[in-house]
C-alpha cells in the first residue's frame, strides 16, 4: 500500500500518468466555462430585486468558492508534505497558491463592483468582505514565505507550516470577524438571501462552479507538470523526454 | 525517575527564563525600545487626526491596542534571532529536555520584557488619549493577557523566518492577519469598558485564544526551529 | 557589547560569593562513562538539491572508537554530521541510536551527546561561568547541583581567573575554549566535533588531542571532522566522502 502510494507521487510516475489527464481538464474547463458564463449572463432571467447586476454572482461565487478550496487543498498538501515527505504535494502547494490568490482578488473585486448597485459603494466592512481580505493577505504571507528562502526544499516545508497555522485560525479569524460586524450595526445590509432561485439561474451557476473546478484542477496539474520537469531537470527520465520530443520534431 | 525528570525539566525552563531575562536586561537598548516605540506611535495618532479630546477618547482603545501590537511584533524577530547566529539555538535543540519547553521558557522571558511593560505604560499614554482613568485597569489586563497571546502566536512565524536575513518585513506580513481576532477581541475589551458594558465575556474569549496558543504554539514553534534548522 | 562598568561589577561581586562556596567536594576526576555507545548509519543518502552528496553509507561507532569524517569541502562533512546528531532527517537511510531510530530515541540520544559545531553556542553578554551553568541546566547532568564542576571544567580549558568576565571581551580562542569547555562539564559518553581545532592555539590542541584520545581510550567514543592529524592517537575508524556521492568506510 504505502510502496504504491510512493510509486505514485514518485515525480516521474505522476508526470506520466498525468500527460492524458490534463487534455481533458482543459477541454472540460473551456466547454463549461463558456457555456455557463454565455447562458448566466445572456439567457437567464434577471433578478427581480437586483436586475441585471445579480449576474457577478456568475463570476464571484464560483471565484470565492476556489479561493477557500485551494487552501483547503494547501493545508491537506502541507500535512502530506511534513508527515510522509511526499515531494509531489509541496510542488501542488506551490502552484496552487498563486491560482488561490488571484481568485480571492477575483472574488473580492467582484464584490467591490458588485457593491456598487447594491450598497452604493465599493467597499463595506461587510463580515464576508472583511475575511475574503483576510484570507488574501494570507495567501500572500505564504507566497512570499516561500520565495524568501535560498534553499527549496526549506522554503517549501516553511511556507508548509504557515498554511496549517493559517487553516487553524481561518475559522477563529472568519468568527471574530462575523462578531465584530454584529458588534457595530453599520453595515447591515447584506446580500438578502435570493428565495429559491429558479432552475434557469442556478443551472449556469452550477455549470460555472463545474468549469471552474476544472480550470483549476487543468491548472494545478499543468503548473504541476511544468515544476515537476524545472525541478528534475538533472533527472536521467527528463533528459530522455527532451531528446524523445526532439528526435520526433526532426 | 519521572519526578526526577521533572525536576530537571523545571531547573532548564528556570535557567532558559532567567538567562533570557539576563541577556535582555544587560543590553539595555533591546528592552527599551520596544516601549518607546509604543509611546511613539501613541503619540502620532493624535498628530495626524485631531487633539479633540472627545473624538480621541473614541479612537484610544485601538490606537493603544494597535501600537501594542506593532511594538511586540517588533520585538518578536529578535526572539530567536540572536540565539541562531551564536549557536546556542542548535545546542537547545539537542537537549534532552524538550525543545518546546526551553521556546517557553524563552517566551516567557519575552513577555515580561516585552509585553508585560506595555500593559504596565498603557495607562500613562491612556491618559494623553484622554482615557478615563475607571478603565486602566480593564486596558491593562487586556494588554497583558493578549501581548501574551501575540508572543505565542507571534514565535511561529519567528521560528519560520530565523533563518532568513532581513525577515523584519516578512515576519510581519506572515503574523499580521494571525493577529487579528486578538486585535478584535482585545480593543473590544477595552470599546466594552468604555461603554459601560460588562466586559468578561470578551476577557473570556481573550483567555480562550490565550489558551489555546499556549497549547499549540511552543509545541509548533519548536518543530519550526528545528525545520528552519535543518535547511 | 552594551556590557557596562556596572554589570562587570555586579557580576564580579556574584563570583565572589560563589568562589567562596567553592569547596565543595572534590569532583571524582574519574570520568565514568555510563552509557554504551552504539551509534550506526544504515544506507544513509544525503540528497542536496536533486544532488545525492553521498548515497548507502553503512558504518557503525561504538565504545572507545575515534572516528574521522574526511573530504573536500562540499562533500556533505557537515551535513552528515547533522544527521548524526539528529538535526538534519537522512534523505534517506537512518541513524540508529542502540538500535533504535533517531527521531525515536531523541531524549535518550543527546542525554548521551556533546556536540560542538561551527558555532560556538556562547552568549558573549553572559560570563563563562554562568555559559556553562545553562548548559548544565538544560543538559540535565548527573550532577549538575554542583558548582564547583563549572569551575573544574573552566579550569581544564585553561580558563582559570576568566570565569567572571563577559565572553565579548575575551579572544576568539578563548571563546571557543568555553564551548570546549562543556566536554569537560557533561559527563557524556559521545562527542561529536565539526572542526574543533580551529582558532585554538597550539598548547589548546595538543590539550584538546589529548582530551579526545583519553576519553576514548576510557571507552567513550568521538566523531571529529578535522583536517588535522592527531599525533598521539590513531583514528580507528574513517568516513571519507569524495564530493561525488562515492564514500569509503574503513
Amino acid at each position: 500500500m504505502w510502496q504504491w502510494i510512493h510509486k505514485w507521487a514518485s515525480p516521474k510516475h505522476f508526470y506520466r500518468v498525468s500527460t492524458r489527464g490534463a487534455p481533458w481538464l482543459w477541454g472540460l474547463a473551456l466547454i463549461l466555462l463558456p457555456v455557463g458564463a454565455l447562458w448566466g449572463l445572456a439567457f437567464a432571467p434577471a433578478d427581480y430585486q437586483q436586475h441585471d447586476s445579480f449576474r457577478i454572482i456568475y463570476v464571484h461565487v464560483p471565484s470565492a468558492m476556489l479561493a477557500e478550496s485551494c487552501f483547503a487543498l494547501m493545508a491537506v498538501c502541507a500535512v502530506v508534505f511534513l508527515v510522509w515527505k511526499i515531494k509531489l504535494a509541496d510542488i501542488v502547494a506551490k502552484v496552487a497558491a498563486p491560482f488561490g490568490a488571484s481568485m480571492t482578488f477575483a472574488a473580492l473585486f467582484s464584490g467591490a463592483v458588485w457593491g456598487i448597485p447594491t450598497w452604493g459603494t465599493w467597499w463595506v466592512w461587510d463580515a464576508r468582505l472583511t475575511s475574503m481580505l483576510i484570507l488574501l493577505f494570507l495567501y500572500f504571507g505564504i507566497i512570499a514565505l516561500r520565495y524568501a528562502f535560498a534553499r527549496e526544499h526549506s522554503g517549501g516545508r516553511a511556507a508548509a507550516v504557515l498554511s496549517l497555522v493559517g487553516v487553524v485560525n481561518l475559522p477563529i479569524i472568519k468568527y471574530s470577524v462575523e462578531w465584530w460586524n454584529t458588534l457595530h450595526q453599520t453595515a447591515s445590509f447584506s446580500l438578502t438571501k435570493a428565495p429559491s432561485m429558479p432552475e434557469s439561474m442556478w443551472v449556469p451557476l452550477l455549470l460555472m462552479m463545474l468549469g471552474a473546478y476544472a480550470l483549476f484542477g487543468a491548472v494545478v496539474l499543468s503548473r504541476t507538470r511544468n515544476e515537476i520537469l524545472r525541478r528534475e531537470h538533472r533527472a536521467r527520465w527528463v533528459r530522455a523526454l527532451i531528446t524523445d520530443t526532439c528526435d520526433k520534431e526532426h | 525517575m519521572s519526578s526526577e525528570g521533572g525536576h530537571s525539566w523545571a531547573r532548564a525552563f528556570r535557567y532558559t527564563f532567567v538567562r533570557d531575562l539576563r541577556l535582555r536586561i544587560r543590553h539595555g537598548s533591546e528592552w527599551g525600545s520596544p516601549l518607546i516605540f509604543f509611546a511613539l506611535i501613541v503619540t502620532l495618532f493624535p498628530l495626524a487626526t485631531t487633539p479633540d479630546r472627545t473624538v480621541l477618547v473614541t479612537f484610544a482603545p485601538g490606537i493603544l491596542w494597535v501600537a501594542a501590537l506593532l511594538a511586540v511584533l517588533l520585538s518578536l524577530d529578535a526572539l530567536f534571532r540572536e540565539d541562531h547566529d551564536d549557536g546556542t539555538l542548535e545546542q537547545m535543540l539537542l537537549s534532552p529536555v524538550p525543545a518546546w519547553l526551553l521556546v517557553l521558557a524563552k517566551m516567557c522571558a519575552h513577555w515580561v520584557m516585552a509585553g508585560l511593560p506595555l500593559a504596565l505604560m498603557s495607562p500613562v499614554l491612556g491618559l494623553m488619549l484622554a482615557l478615563p482613568s475607571s478603565v486602566f485597569w480593564v486596558t491593562a489586563l487586556s494588554l497583558a493577557l493578549g501581548s501574551a497571546t501575540l508572543i505565542l502566536i507571534g514565535a511561529i512565524g519567528a521560528a519560520l523566518t530565523v533563518g532568513v536575513r532581513r525577515g523584519g518585513l516578512l515576519l510581519a506580513l506572515m503574523i499580521l492577519p494571525l493577529y487579528i481576532p486578538v486585535l478584535i477581541f482585545g480593543a473590544g475589551v477595552v470599546r466594552l469598558a468604555l461603554d459601560g458594558v460588562d466586559v468578561t465575556p470578551y476577557l473570556a474569549i481573550l483567555g480562550a485564544m490565550f489558551a489555546a496558543a499556549l497549547a499549540l504554539s511552543p509545541w509548533a514553534s519548536a518543530a519550526a526551529l528545528r525545520l528552519a534548522h535543518s535547511g | 557589547m552594551a556590557c557596562g562598568p556596572y554589570w562587570t561589577f555586579v557580576v564580579k561581586c556574584r563570583a565572589r560569593e560563589r568562589r567562596a562556596r567553592r569547596d565543595d567536594p572534590a569532583r571524582d576526576n574519574e570520568r565514568q562513562v555510563g552509557l554504551r555507545v552504539q551509534l550506526e548509519g544504515r544506507q544513509l543518502g544525503c540528497e542536496r538539491d536533486e544532488r545525492w552528496l553521498f548515497q548507502a553509507l553503512e558504518f557503525s561507532i561504538e565504545d572507545g572508537d575515534l572516528c574521522r569524517v574526511e573530504g573536500p569541502n562540499g562533500s556533505g562533512k557537515t551535513s552528515l554530521i547533522k544527521m548524526l546528531t539528529g538535526q538534519l532527517e537522512p534523505s534517506e537511510g537512518a541513524v540508529l541510536w542502540q538500535g533504535k531510530p533517531l527521531p525515536k530515541a531523541r531524549a535518550a540520544f543527546h542525554g548521551a551527546l556533546v556536540y560542538s559545531g561551527h558555532l560556538s553556542g556562547v552568549k558573549e553578554a553572559l560570563t563563562p561561568l554562568e555559559n556553562l551553568s545553562w548548559y548544565q541546566a538544560i543538559g540535565i547532568d548527573d550532577d549538575a547541583r554542583s558548582v564547583a564542576a563549572c569551575w573544574q571544567a573552566l579550569d581544564a580549558v585553561g580558563l582559570k581567573g576568566f570565569e567572571d568576565i563577559p565572553v565579548a571581551q575575551l579572544s576568539a580562542g578563548q571563546r571557543r575554549r568555553v564551548g570546549l569547555a562543556r566536554l569537560h562539564l557533561l559527563n557524556r559518553p559521545l562527542w561529536i566535533l565539526d572542526e574543533p581545532f580551529t582558532a585554538i592555539d597550539r598548547e589548546g590542541v595538543a590539550a584538546l588531542e589529548h582530551l579526545v584520545a583519553e576519553h576514548c581510550h576510557k571507552g567513550g567514543a568521538a566523531i571529529v571532522t578535522t583536517h588535522h592529524a592527531f599525533s598521539s592517537v590513531a583514528f580507528t575508524r574513517r568516513i571519507g566522502l569524495d564530493g561525488h556521492g562515492g564514500h569509503h568506510v574503513l
